[in-house]
């Protein structure tokens, strides 16, 4: 019988082009996602050596990170970004790329337009000019950011040329709390392992409350990985993401679909199958987090105050916590729930699904955003904009004082009109708080989508289990 | 196209911090461009420039012995952060052809290798020698010895540096990545053909 396999290594192995002697892999990519920021210099790089996009089939267009989240008829105000999203459009055209235009409802954050629409399967590798890729690996695909060389060298081969990843799993065993979502069980994974902790791996998930998790809960799972240092999530495709697949309009029809169920259902890692690296959680150890500082790894539970930067042992983490306070304006010891916000950001590829809105709605019905809070919705695809105006959720969230916008990256990295002024403080569920951020001088604090709601309505960082 | 990296000397610039990402290399209101040229000036935006877009003078880059640096040395975890290929091509347009650690993260470690751009990984005690060298202003003068794999000192010291062989002879042959992919153009067909039979539904 041949050696139990990882779900990571039956991907890899299936997917080997080619071998060299000090072990680099060239590697086929099935699925490529593109977008207007590291696409450009890509389709420059094809033009001026004439070459062509191998596979355009494969290929995925979207504009997601310029564009406004206000009214889209009118003409795009940054003539960069209009010029950007103009050479997104003639490239897609030039070379028969699919591209999901600023009109098209399918329009969207391009982490959640290839789940939407069955682009992403489990099995495949799944590449994209941005480090979110990880998303993908919620259904069971390995699914990695690259930068625009490599963009380049797929749309050009459809392939890459790779070193493996070393395999890790972490394991979260039991039931999450009530209050206590996805995205608390990642950032709870990245305070225990830290921002450079998954360096060189690919993350499986797995244990009870994983398994528990909707698709869209592991998907913000996966979506935050980078943030731990990894590259690529992964979670073991299963009866949920088969569901979720089913019907969409690039999944697999008919005999197609019988087919690709049966090859999908042996792909989840073998008993006995062995990991470089093994971590275990406690779901019922997880409360709701928050971050206070300006790295994904600085974050505690709301129940917690701000630490001191005596607090670390190490030097270098001590001065990296001065120096975060600072910029937060926070001081050791302060309650985190003592911490009073001007925004709050509903929306990205982390939190920004149907799944997302509907606990935000849930929160925010019959309470009104607080005094002096600007509060955002964006959804993150015109589709999940349309389901959530026809399930009631905007009305409850227009009615509680949020703003009702269009779909798009948004707020997360403001580099479109969304932006946090400076000094200003935000409860985003987007996945950085680095510093500028949201925008220069900006502060970010990362929370779930129902705990940015808890912020929007009270005017400070709260536990969402406190409000009755 | 890309160029060699072979042997090189110069400043290296201290910069004694963990966790440099990719935004503070280069903010995301310089991303809206479709060239790769011209974001030298903007590396490290928020770091070296005031409110008021004056050069903040206590920023490692802006000090005169250091304007000219070809070589960064950094804390655990340099790169890490988005994707954006944008932080390596800001690097070097403003110059810097080596960046020493003790860890980069994935993605900007790859960039690297793309653009000409020679990460270095060494362990701690290493790297708090070569900060110790780079924080005597312009007389931090280093040279990396790419072929023999080792950096050179200000006082002579030698310090050895491990590189995968593969990424090492693409960089100091300033090869083309595609251009060696499509070598194999023959058996990225014959993948594709019998992925067409195994897994059709693709």
């Amino acid at each position: 019988m041949a050696a139990p396999k990882t779900l990571f290594e039956k991907i890899w192995d299936t997917h080997l082009v080619n071998v060299q002697d000090d072990g680099t892999c060239l590697i086929y990519i099935d699925r490529h996602l593109i977008h207007e920021v590291t696409s450009p210099q890509a389709f420059e790089g094809l033009r001026f050596a004439g070459r062509k996009v191998r596979r355009p089939d494969q290929t995925l267009g979207v504009i997601d990170h310029d564009v406004p989240t206000t009214d889209r008829s009118k003409p795009i105000k940054d003539e960069e970004a209009r010029i950007q999203i103009e050479a997104m459009q003639k490239n897609c055209a030039e070379f028969g790329v699919e591209l999901f235009d600023i009109d098209d409802i399918r329009q969207g954050i391009c982490h959640i337009i290839g789940p939407e629409q069955g682009f992403t399967l489990p099995g495949t590798i799944l590449v994209a000019g941005d480090s979110h890729t990880a998303t993908h690996g919620a259904f069971g695909s390995l699914a990695f950011g690259i930068g625009t060389s490599e963009v380049e060298h797929v749309l050009a081969t459809q392939t890459l040329l790779q070193m493996p990843l070393k395999n890790m799993r972490i394991t979260v065993e039991g039931d999450l709390g009530p209050g206590v979502t996805a995205k608390d069980v990642i950032l709870a994974v990245i305070g225990e392992i830290g921002t450079a902790g998954g360096t060189g791996y690919a993350i499986e998930y797995a244990g009870q409350a994983i398994e528990d998790l909707t698709m869209e809960g592991r998907m913000t799972v996966c979506n935050m990985t980078i943030e731990a240092g990894a590259r690529a999530g992964l979670v073991a495709p299963d009866e949920k993401t088969f569901e979720y697949l089913k019907g969409r309009p690039k999944s697999p029809k008919g005999g197609a679909w019988e087919q690709a169920e049966a090859y999908w259902r042996t792909l989840p890692s073998d008993e006995g199958a062995s990991y470089d690296k093994e971590v275990t959680l406690n779901a019922a150890d997880i409360a709701p987090q928050v971050t206070w500082g300006t790295s994904p790894e600085d974050v505690v539970p709301i129940t917690a105050s701000v630490p001191s930067p005596d607090d670390f042992d190490d030097p270098a983490k001590q001065e990296a916590a001065k120096m975060a306070l600072q910029y937060m304006d926070l001081g050791p010891g302060t309650p985190m729930t003592d911490i009073a916000i001007d925004f709050a950001f509903v929306g990205a590829c982390t939190n920004g699904r149907i799944e997302d809105i509907r606990a935000a709605a849930e929160v925010a019905k019959g309470r009104t955003v607080a005094d002096g809070v600007t509060a955002l919705i964006v959804p993150g695809s015109g589709l999940i904009k349309e389901q959530a105006e026809q399930e009631g959720l905007a009305d409850i969230l227009i009615d509680a004082g949020f703003e009702w916008r269009e779909p798009g990256c948004s707020m997360c990295l403001a580099m479109n009109p969304d932006k946090v002024p400076p000094g200003k403080r935000c409860a985003a569920t987007s996945n950085r708080n680095f510093k500028g951020r949201q925008g220069p001088n900006s502060r970010t604090h990362l929370v779930s989508p129902a705990m940015a709601v808890a912020a929007a309505v009270t005017g400070k960082l709260t536990d969402v289990r406190d409000l009755s | 196209m890309m160029e060699k990296f072979t042997k090189l000397t110069g400043v290296a610039a201290p910069m004694d911090m963990i966790n440099i990402d990719t935004d503070m290399i280069i903010p995301k209101q310089f991303l809206i461009t479709i060239e790769r040229s011209g974001l030298g000036k903007n590396l490290f935006f928020e770091m070296r420039f005031d409110a008021d877009g004056n050069e903040v003078e206590d920023f490692v880059l802006n000090q005169p012995a250091y304007r000219d640096a070809t070589i960064l040395v950094a804390g655990d975890n340099f790169g890490c952060g988005s994707s954006r290929e944008h932080a390596p091509w800001a690097l070097l347009d403003f110059g810097i052809r080596c960046v020493i650690s003790t860890s980069f993260a994935d993605i900007f470690y790859n960039n690297c290798f793309k653009n000409g751009i020679l990460p270095i990984k060494l362990p701690p005690e290493d790297l708090a020698k070569l900060m110790d060298d780079a924080e005597r202003g312009a007389n931090a003068t280093v040279t990396i010895d790419l072929e023999n794999q080792v950096i050179t000192g200000p006082d002579g010291g030698e310090v050895k540096f491990d590189l995968d062989e593969f990424k090492k002879h693409c960089l100091v042959n300033g090869l083309d990545d595609i251009g060696l992919t499509m070598q194999n153009a023959d058996k990225i067909d014959d993948f594709e053909d019998a992925q067409k039979s195994e897994r059709p539904w693709l």
